[in-house]
């Protein structure tokens, strides 16, 4: 490893992101990126709950109807673990995620970045009641929308984060073209951009390939048409033989 | 060394760390899941070195993603929930409650204050009761007290087999009331006040009325059980959330946010505490408070010992029997 001693250069890695990514630093040294999911998939996710919880009570009421006195007691105490635990067992159990948020994508973690726990969870839930003042999540959707990473009254106070899953990414390939070596050394964040339009071009038109790669024709002595398969070559030279 | 190569070299343990990570997010770890710790090490400073190096995007999202989910396997809370519930219920409940005295006093004294004068106005001029509890819940009350009537409580004209009943409605009723007290104390403490003075006075109405109109024999007897949890129980459940309201309120040293998520980790075990006594106060409601084949004397008895024990709980329990070194 060629550790260099001297401090890296200004704005290469540690400057804020420009987007909502929410940045954690690990005890190992690494920062992990995480990205907090906003107000309208968080109220979809919610949708999707209360319409399971509601169908789970029709049933129960269906189904212990027919009990009598001993049904009514189970029935009460099945509508006091859905309405008060629903979110808590399933957040601590399953990994952050209640139903709702599994089919939207969706996480709870303690703002460090770790699997929630029982006391947190239970702190967001039981805090719901307030979030829902004074009337349909008034208050829950003002926090939300005015805090950065999307908190709700309950986040705040239990210090968790709802964030996106991650989902595995599809895979580019580099288009196979001859390697050239670049013209002059290139900063660490300059190779970064470089590979990331070497990854990103399948996505992009031909007229904005040609317009940002035409960016970069003056340093790299090229004319403005040749830019694009110079980069190119350059990104293949910088990943290497195959 | 350049992307390709450190790819080829590496994507082994990478394929292999992935398969580890589902096995551990599917609550099945495998043989090998004794290297967890080591391979995640190894694929963070693999994960640093192609940051470092400025290799292509793809590449560090790949790694980063696989760091992530190791990061939670790795920092997962595995509480032993039964070992930390009985070291609670032990000592630190207790203790928690005794740190915490002076917002348990106010809340105690908010509750059993407006109680006491409700209760005291109630018995002196009967008509008051009327500003609080709507003339159909009155009478309702006066049913379930009757002194004629076989079982008491709520459901009180139902016979036998209800006991199921009366534990669920209690646990539903009690519970989101207590739970509600907490919650608003998010409202810089002005939700738990409201909740405990709204409780106190109407429970002190009841009381108040139920004196003035003779039913004691019913009343007190029927209550004084599962009211030395239930009571308490509520009281916490205030002083938990006038905590949250104190941190907003008066924050100290510390920014808002933080003041507030340091007192709700400490109030959210005052409220599991709570909770555990509102358990047990539905039982002794359900099971024991109903039950008239016992003597008026008994009754009495066993409320003050019970009165005696969560006093001598709380006041006792998870002291070190020698000083801290």
């Amino acid at each position: 490893m060629s550790a260099s001693l001297a401090p890296p250069p200004a704005g290469t890695a540690r400057q804020p992101p420009l987007d909502t990514r929410y940045p954690v630093e690990t005890p190992e040294g690494i920062d992990l990126a995480l990205h907090p999911a906003g107000l309208v998939p968080r109220a979809l996710a919610f949708a999707v709950d209360l319409a399971i919880r509601g169908l789970l009570l029709l049933l129960t009421f269906l189904a212990l109807g027919q009990f009598g006195e001993l049904g009514m007691g189970l029935t009460s105490l099945l509508v006091f673990l859905v309405t008060w635990w629903y979110m808590v067992l399933f957040e601590v159990l399953n990994q952050g995620r209640s139903p709702g948020k599994q089919v939207l994508g969706l996480q709870v973690l303690h703002d460090d970045g770790t699997p929630v726990g029982w006391a947190a969870s239970l702190t967001r839930n039981l805090l719901r009641v307030v979030d829902l003042l004074p009337f349909g999540y008034s208050l829950g959707i003002l926090s939300c929308l005015a805090h950065p990473t999307f908190k709700r009254l309950g986040d705040l106070a239990a210090g968790t984060l709802v964030v996106y899953r991650e989902r595995p990414s599809s895979h580019p390939a580099l288009p196979e073209v001859a390697a050239q070596p670049a013209p002059f050394a290139l900063q660490a964040d300059e190779r970064r951009a470089l590979l990331a339009f070497a990854e990103r071009q399948s996505t992009l038109s031909a007229g904005r390939r040609r317009e940002l790669a035409g960016i970069l024709a003056g340093p790299l002595q090229v004319p403005e048409e040749q830019a694009e398969a110079r980069l190119l070559g350059i990104a293949r030279e910088l990943l290497g033989p195959t | 060394m350049k992307q390709t190569p450190f790819e080829r070299r590496h994507q082994a343990d990478w394929q292999d760390f992935a398969r580890q990570l589902d096995a551990l997010e599917r609550g099945k770890p495998g043989p090998d899941s004794r290297q967890f710790p080591a391979a995640y090490r190894r694929l963070c400073r693999q994960l640093a070195l192609a940051e470092e190096r400025g290799y292509g995007s793809r590449l560090v999202e790949q790694l980063q993603q696989l760091a992530l989910r190791g990061h939670h396997q790795f920092y997962r809370h595995r509480s032993h929930l039964g070992a930390q519930g009985i070291g609670f219920l032990l000592g630190g409940f207790p203790h928690l409650v005794r740190e915490e005295w002076r917002l348990v006093l106010a809340a105690s004294l908010l509750f059993y204050g407006s109680l006491l004068a409700m209760g005291l106005l109630v018995y002196h001029f009967p008509e008051l009761v009327y500003s609080l509890l709507a003339p159909d819940q009155v009478v309702q009350l006066e049913a379930m007290y009757d002194p004629d009537a076989s079982r008491l409580g709520r459901f009180g004209e139902r016979s036998s087999a209800a006991d199921w009943m009366m534990f669920g409605y209690y646990v539903m009723n009690n519970l989101g009331i207590a739970f509600q007290t907490f919650a608003g104390g998010l409202l810089l403490g002005l939700g738990s006040l409201f909740f405990l003075l709204v409780n106190g006075l109407s429970i002190g109405a009841a009381a108040g009325h139920l004196t003035g109109i003779g039913y004691t024999d019913t009343f007190w007897p029927f209550v004084i059980g599962h009211g030395a949890f239930e009571l308490t129980a509520i009281t916490f459940a205030g002083a938990a959330g006038l905590k949250l309201g104190w941190a907003l309120f008066a924050p100290g040293r510390l920014p808002r946010g933080e003041a507030l998520r340091q007192a709700a980790a400490r109030s959210v075990r005052l409220v599991a505490g709570a909770l555990l006594l509102l358990l047990i106060a539905a039982f002794v409601e359900a099971y024991w408070s109903s039950m008239t084949f016992t003597g008026t004397p008994l009754k009495y008895a066993v409320g003050v010992l019970l009165w005696g024990l969560v006093a001598a709980y709380f006041l006792l329990a998870g002291r070190p029997a020698h000083a801290p070194d």
